[in-house]
Parts: structure tokens; C-alpha cells; sequence
């Protein structure tokens, strides 16, 4: 039996494939801001004179990274609401990215952190500097630019990943492909258009933190 | 309400059985394949350097789950009659080559130029170049990322839940259908994934700590 490919199926629901790209996109980003500011309140507590906090935030970081994304999003959506907190999907997909993201933020700001000169920081506290003066300017600002490209491309799997949230049917691109399979029975041209859909929106990704990078950091270092 | 008792989770270890083959079948096919890339990635022709970048950036910039869809519906288009698990674990192996390949490629250039040339001075040809003086030292200052690679290989096996293959995920999913107790099962699936995942990746931060002592 031979069979002829035909992507009609997937050219006719274009318009609705683009929508749900904007859809994923929008996770990956509300995933990635999100992911951020865990990171550094992360950052801070695991600095923090609170050996409880610090240890909190240590597991929290291991456990993440040591866990399916798809059991920890199955956990926040099937297991939470047994202790009575119900989310929507898309809410659940935004709280997992988040979650999973900021665990990764932590390690890899933490990393950009520690590698900042203890003089530098001696050197703000002469200047008469506050000890969150000092955070903000002399270590995290550098920091941050040290570890842009590993935290850029960490955020890139972000966005692959919230391939994912299709597993509990939260609206993005690969939830609306498999609709489409479903109705044209199109697999595999319906997966392989959406695969080239991720592969734009990922070098499209790359290229604005590129251009983010260049604008933001371009100022010299010494 | 159904409890959760030996049967259940019998049925979980079953799972995991799964979970373990393909990430020993990935990893295993994904290594053998992965060197090759990292070697014509490193090659001195420009059209297979430019062949495995192509190669690299498509499996890095899609989601594994797309690479699952599309090889197992993809098999089946090519007339392959073949197994739910075979398809999965040549999707694995394909996505792991790639991963592998980029990760051996940056220790490969990581080895000081120098000690090529010296084993080019010395007559050594290019295989015994590789096999002897580059790659042993290039898999060494790539034991971390191998690792960490690993971890990440396991985890990514619970996807094959979504394509429908009865993994870890998928068998705590179906138990957690079967009793109604979602919070116990997925922590007990989470679990399992943590005891397996955490020692590995403790083991590559060790590693990675000796390298840099030993750079020093």
C-alpha cells in the first residue's frame, strides 16, 4: 500500500495553527518571566541568613531538575485539587513553566552570582552602598549578564517544552495540532508542519534575545 | 474507594521497567550515534560540518515530543511494520545523537590544539589521532554534560506517555485513572524519577568539581 502525503489538511487550518503559535508563545513568555523573578528572589533567598529558607530553596531546585515536567505539571493539575486548589489549564501550564523554569533560573543565576569578585562587593560597602544597593548594581547586574546565553537557552527549552501542556489539553500549538490530527487523521504531515512551526518560533526566540543582548549589554565590561 | 496496594504497584514497576529500556536504548543507539556527529561535526570537510550543524540545530530547536510524533507516524508512513516501542526508542536514539554529538563536540574542541599537531608530528593517522590522544581526553572534560545529559534522557522518556506508550508516567496515569488518588500516585511516580534522577546528577556535579580541581 503506498500513500501520497497531502498537507491540504494542514494548509486549510493555517490561520488557526498561526493563532495557536501566538498562544504558545505567550506561555513561553509569561513561563519565562516568571521563571526569572523566581529565579533571583531565589537567588536571594538562597543567600539569605535563614538556614530553613536555604534549605527550602535547595530542594526546591533538586527537586524540579530531578523530575519529569510531565509529572510535575500531571501533579499541579490532577493531585492539587485533591488539597482544594483547582487551576485551568492554561493557569497550570503557566504555573508549571514557571515553576520548572525558575528552578533552573536559580542554578544558573546562582552560578553568575557566586562568580562575581568579593571585592567588587567590598568596594560597594566602602562607597557607603546598602546591602540591596549592593545586590542590584554591583552583583546581580553583572551576574545576570554573565549568564544571559546559558539562562537564554535554558529559556529556549522553556518554550519546547510547553509542548507539553497538550498533555492536559491547555490551549497552545501542539493541544490545537492534535485536534487537527484527529479531525483529518493527517498525522504525520499535521506533526511535521508543527514541527517546522517550533523550529521558527525557536530561531525566532534566539534572534530577539540576540538583539536584546546586543542592545542591553553592549555597554564595555572593563 | 480502590486502594493502592501491591498490584498497583507492580503495575508502576512494570512502567519503569520501560522508563529504564529506553533510556539504556537511547542513550546506548544515541551514543553510538551521537560520536559519529561529533566526529563529522569536528571533520575537516566543511559539507559534513555544515551537515551535522543542520543535523544539531533541528533536534534542538523542536520539542522532543514533535521528534516522538513525527518518527513514530513517520516509521509507519516509510511501511515499517513495526512495534509501538521500536518507533519510540529510534526517536530517542535520533534526539539523544544529536544532544550527544554537540555535547562531544565541544570537549573534542576543548583538547588544546597542540596535542593533534603533536600526534600528527608523530605519524599517528587520524583514527589512532582520535582514538588515542583526542577522544579519551574529550569524553573526560564531557563527563558532566554526559551526565547531565542523562538525566535529562530520563526525564524525557515520560513523553512517550503522550504518544501512548506505557512508561513510568503513563502507568502512574492509568493507576491514578483506576483509584482516584492522583496526589498519592503522581508523588509516588515523582519519587521514583527523583531516587533514579538525584544520584546521577549528584554524581555529575561531583564530577564536575574534580575537573575543575584538577584544571587548577
Amino acid at each position: 500500500m503506498s500513500y501520497s502525503l497531502d498537507f491540504s489538511a494542514v494548509i486549510d487550518r493555517l490561520p488557526e495553527l498561526l493563532v495557536a503559535c501566538l498562544a504558545t508563545i505567550g506561555l513561553a513568555i509569561a513561563g519565562m518571566s516568571l521563571a526569572t523573578i523566581i529565579g533571583v528572589l531565589g537567588v536571594v533567598a538562597r543567600r539569605s541568613r535563614f538556614k530553613l529558607l536555604r534549605g527550602f530553596v535547595i530542594g526546591f531546585v533538586e527537586l524540579i531538575r530531578n523530575t519529569p515536567f510531565l509529572v510535575q505539571i500531571f501533579f499541579i493539575f490532577f493531585a492539587l485539587p485533591q488539597l482544594g486548589l483547582r487551576l485551568n489549564p492554561t493557569v497550570t501550564a503557566i504555573v508549571a513553566l514557571a515553576l520548572n523554569g525558575g528552578a533552573y533560573a536559580i542554578e544558573i543565576i546562582r552560578g553568575g552570582v557566586d562568580a562575581v569578585p568579593k571585592g567588587q562587593v567590598e568596594a560597594g560597602l566602602a562607597l557607603g552602598l546598602g546591602r540591596a544597593q549592593i545586590f542590584r548594581h554591583i552583583i546581580l547586574k553583572p551576574a545576570l549578564r554573565a549568564v544571559y546565553p546559558s539562562l537564554t537557552s535554558q529559556f529556549i527549552m522553556l518554550t519546547l517544552t510547553t509542548s507539553v501542556c497538550t498533555s492536559i489539553a491547555a490551549y497552545e500549538l501542539t493541544s490545537v495540532a492534535q485536534k487537527i490530527e484527529a479531525d483529518t487523521f493527517r498525522s504525520f504531515e499535521v506533526y511535521f508542519s508543527i514541527t517546522l512551526l517550533y523550529l521558527v518560533i525557536s530561531s525566532l526566540m534566539m534572534g530577539v534575545f540576540g538583539l536584546i543582548s546586543r542592545l542591553s549589554f553592549s555597554y564595555p565590561v572593563k | 474507594m480502590p486502594t493502592i496496594g501491591p498490584n498497583e504497584l507492580f503495575f508502576l514497576m512494570q512502567g519503569l521497567k520501560w522508563t529504564i529500556a529506553l533510556t539504556l536504548i537511547g542513550f546506548a543507539g544515541g551514543g553510538v550515534f551521537g560520536l559519529l556527529v561529533a566526529l563529522a561535526r569536528t571533520a575537516e570537510a566543511p559539507s559534513m560540518r555544515r551537515a551535522t550543524a543542520g543535523y544539531i540545530a533541528v533536534f534542538q530547536g523542536t520539542p522532543l515530543l514533535m521528534q516522538l510524533f513525527v518518527v513514530y507516524y513517520g516509521v509507519a508512513l516509510l511501511g515499517f511494520n513495526i512495534d509501538a516501542w521500536i518507533a519510540v526508542a529510534i526517536a530517542f536514539t535520533l534526539h539523544a545523537s544529536a544532544f550527544l554529538g554537540e555535547i562531544w563536540r565541544g570537549g573534542i574542541q576543548a583538547v588544546p590544539k597542540g596535542q593533534t599537531e603533536a600526534a600528527r608530528a608523530l605519524g599517528l593517522h587520524y583514527r589512532s589521532i582520535m582514538k588515542d590522544v583526542v577522544l579519551p581526553q574529550a569524553l573526560r572534560i564531557s563527563l558532566p554534560a554526559t551526565i547531565g545529559f542523562l538525566v535529562q534522557l530520563i526525564k524525557g522518556t515520560s513523553l512517550a506517555a503522550i504518544v501512548g506508550f506505557v512508561e513510568l508516567s503513563r502507568a502512574g496515569q492509568i493507576v491514578s485513572n483506576q483509584t482516584f488518588r492522583p496526589l498519592t500516585v503522581f508523588a509516588i511516580v515523582g519519587l521514583i524519577y527523583f531516587l533514579i534522577c538525584w544520584p546521577l546528577s549528584l554524581w555529575g556535579a561531583g564530577v564536575e568539581k574534580r575537573l575543575q580541581t584538577a584544571a587548577r
